[in-house]
């Protein structure tokens, strides 16, 4: 019934493993892993019953797309299949990175994503700071919750209300900029607007969601430190700096580490949504572009490298970051 | 009690109004599209609709309830939320449980390996082109298998499994000789109710709002789901919208198309909302709770 690990690992189960120990004991501790792992395993067979599907799962679904990428270095025709496609070794990253679009492309993406990750970063703290400003009652809730709702509108939905809402001539946005007598503005039709639109329409969207696991662990604190700080005369400001922001900062760091491993990542669905054809120029990131490279032009193996090289970048930019957040911090996700 | 009472000082008010404005940041977007889809459009055009509609009428709701490619979305997209999210449910609780017990052999080999997944991965196009050879594509599975478990959500339940679950419960069951099923169904599975509530809302959501998958994956038009539908009228009665080289005759025709087109895209809009909005209150109060067990390590 008993697995052999659990004897080792768990001090719980020591009254009814005590006798599976003193006998072991016996033996050398390799020797006994070894020779039980059999039944080891099928001690816990049932627990497989349940990883397996899901094993199976990731091993599709998951690591047959991995497998599959090696057609970034192929010829690949859906006729010849992968093996019967011809190895071209860097051909494709070569062609990649001497277009003319490489280093736009690269631009846009570094920027449209370093802006977000600011903001994206940024405002969910301070919103959690304000929330636990405000005294608990309705207010506080209906803020919340409120704030909490725009994360649960589907891309679609709302890049359609942008859409409606940026228009250059009826626009809820124009209306008021013309109403206080400015010129109406081509927020999603001038270049140089695109990523502002995108990472403020996203703050919109996603701060309250965001500070939910801030607010979470505000209210951790204990009650008591704010009272010291209190009695020595500290002011609510030097609270939040002192007492506040220190006790998030594990959590932050945590976040900042994931959110830099998208760094090249932007989500595609609302880039593709707001993007047309005049604010191209700024609003071109690599995820659109394999789409449009390997779905819609059919050059599979071009657009295979294109996000092969993306998907390697964001690998190694969140190690890199990940190292850097465990030496200064003690922070790391593994 | 009496301290309880505290006066209330100039920070107080600055951060209630900040709070105050933010709301209004918020929910007026949502109120503009409802009371807009009620509006006339020549109105909403011109600005005049800013608190309450203007121009009283359901035309653009009558026009969505006889669009049958909007109900045949709107019942594709909840078949295919609540198979996808059934599915997703069952796998990711049965393979947290299993990641969470200490004597799965493997089990650190099993959760790096999906854990891996969470960092990289083979894009687009390899995925596409799996799709293709299985001959999922334009298949009601494609929507449903192929994400059928989400690593993030997987270790999230696993981390709740080992933080919330006192493993002495348990212990005390399998002593008494009872498997790993009846633990888990009689002990583990009556524990997890908010674990279970956050994942049928974050896959629930997931579904119901996906686009880009249906968008690449489908063709049949009678299998898209709603946000597809969606975005082509989203985007049909933009075009409209901007041609604006035309004769008369054609521009006043047009002109009461457009009138409706433009009401139906609220109403659309709204369409694809509401579900989601409904079944928002009662999983909402298990947020943090579901949140908190996946990003704090335990």
């Amino acid at each position: 019934m008993f697995c052999q690990t659990e004897v080792v690992q768990c001090p719980s189960s020591q009254q009814k493993g005590g006798f599976f120990m003193k006998r072991g004991k016996k033996r050398t501790y390799a020797v006994r892993r070894k020779g039980g792992l059999g039944r080891r395993i099928l001690s816990c067979w049932q627990l497989y019953v349940f990883l397996i599907p899901t094993l199976v799962y990731f091993v599709i679904f998951s690591y047959g797309p991995m497998y599959g990428v090696q057609i970034a270095f192929r010829d690949f025709s859906v006729r010849k299949g992968i093996w019967g496609s011809r190895w071209v070794g860097l051909e494709h990253f070569q062609r990649f990175f001497d277009s003319y679009y490489f280093s736009q492309l690269i631009k846009n993406t570094l920027h449209i994503s370093i802006y977000s990750i600011i903001v994206g970063f940024i405002l969910p703290i301070l919103l959690a700071l304000l929330v636990n400003e405000l005294r608990n009652g309705k207010f506080k809730s209906i803020l919340q919750t409120v704030t909490y709702a725009p994360y649960f509108i589907s891309t679609v939905v709302f890049c359609g209300m942008l859409t409606i809402f940026l228009n250059n001539t009826n626009g809820l946005f124009n209306q008021i900029i013309v109403g206080l007598g400015g010129k109406p503005v081509g927020f999603l039709t001038d270049p140089s607007l695109f990523s502002h639109v995108f990472v403020w329409s996203g703050a919109w969207q996603g701060t309250g969601w965001g500070s939910i696991i801030y607010i979470a662990a505000l209210a951790g604190i204990d009650e008591q430190l704010y009272e010291a700080a209190k009695i020595d005369g500290a002011t609510r400001l030097q609270r939040i700096w002192h007492i506040n922001l220190p006790h998030l900062l594990p959590t932050m760091i945590t976040l900042l580490i994931l959110s830099c491993g998208s760094l090249l990542g932007v989500g595609y669905e609302k880039v593709f949504l707001l993007q047309n054809s005049l604010n191209a120029a700024t609003s071109e990131v690599i995820s659109t572009y394999v789409y449009k490279a390997g779905l819609v032009q059919a050059q599979y193996s071009f657009a295979t490298a294109v996000g092969l090289f993306n998907s390697v970048i964001n690998f190694v930019i969140l190690i890199l970051v990940n190292a850097v957040a465990k030496r200064i911090s003690d922070t790391s996700l593994w | 009690m009496k301290k309880k009472k505290m006066k209330w000082t100039r920070f107080d008010v600055l951060i209630y109004l900040i709070g105050f404005l933010l709301l209004l940041i918020v929910l007026y977007p949502l109120y503009f599209v409802v009371i807009a889809s009620v509006s006339d459009p020549n109105y909403v055009n011109i600005g005049q609709v800013i608190f309450l509609p203007k121009g009283f009428n359901l035309d653009g709701y009558k026009r969505v309830l006889n669009t049958p490619e909007i109900w045949t979305g709107f019942r594709n997209s909840v078949f295919y939320t609540v198979a996808g999210t059934a599915l997703n449910v069952v796998m990711t609780i049965t393979a947290a449980y299993a990641l969470s017990k200490k004597r799965l052999v493997g089990r650190n080999f099993f959760q790096f390996m999906i854990v891996f997944t969470m960092f990289f991965g083979g894009g687009m196009i390899p995925t596409y082109l799996l799709m293709k050879n299985m001959q999922m594509l334009d298949t009601v599975w494609v929507m449903i298998v192929p994400g059928a478990v989400s690593a993030y959500n997987l270790i999230v339940t696993k981390t709740f499994f080992v933080n919330s679950i006192p493993d002495e419960l348990e212990e005390a069951a399998r002593i008494d000789g009872a498997s790993y099923f009846k633990t888990f169904f009689s002990i583990v599975l009556p524990l997890s109710t908010p674990i279970i509530a956050v994942m049928t809302l974050f896959y629930g959501i997931g579904h119901w709002n996906s686009y880009f998958d249906g968008m690449i994956y489908l063709s049949d038009r009678n299998l898209l789901p709603l946000q597809v539908i969606l975005k082509e009228i989203l985007s049909s009665a933009q075009m409209a919208a901007n041609s604006t080289s035309m004769s008369t005759s054609e521009m006043t025709l047009l002109a009461e198309q457009q009138k409706i087109a433009e009401m139906v895209k609220y109403v659309s809009m709204i369409v694809a909302t509401v579900p989601v909005l409904l079944i928002y209150p009662f999983i909402q109060k298990y947020f943090k709770k579901g949140i908190m067990v996946g990003s704090l390590k335990g």
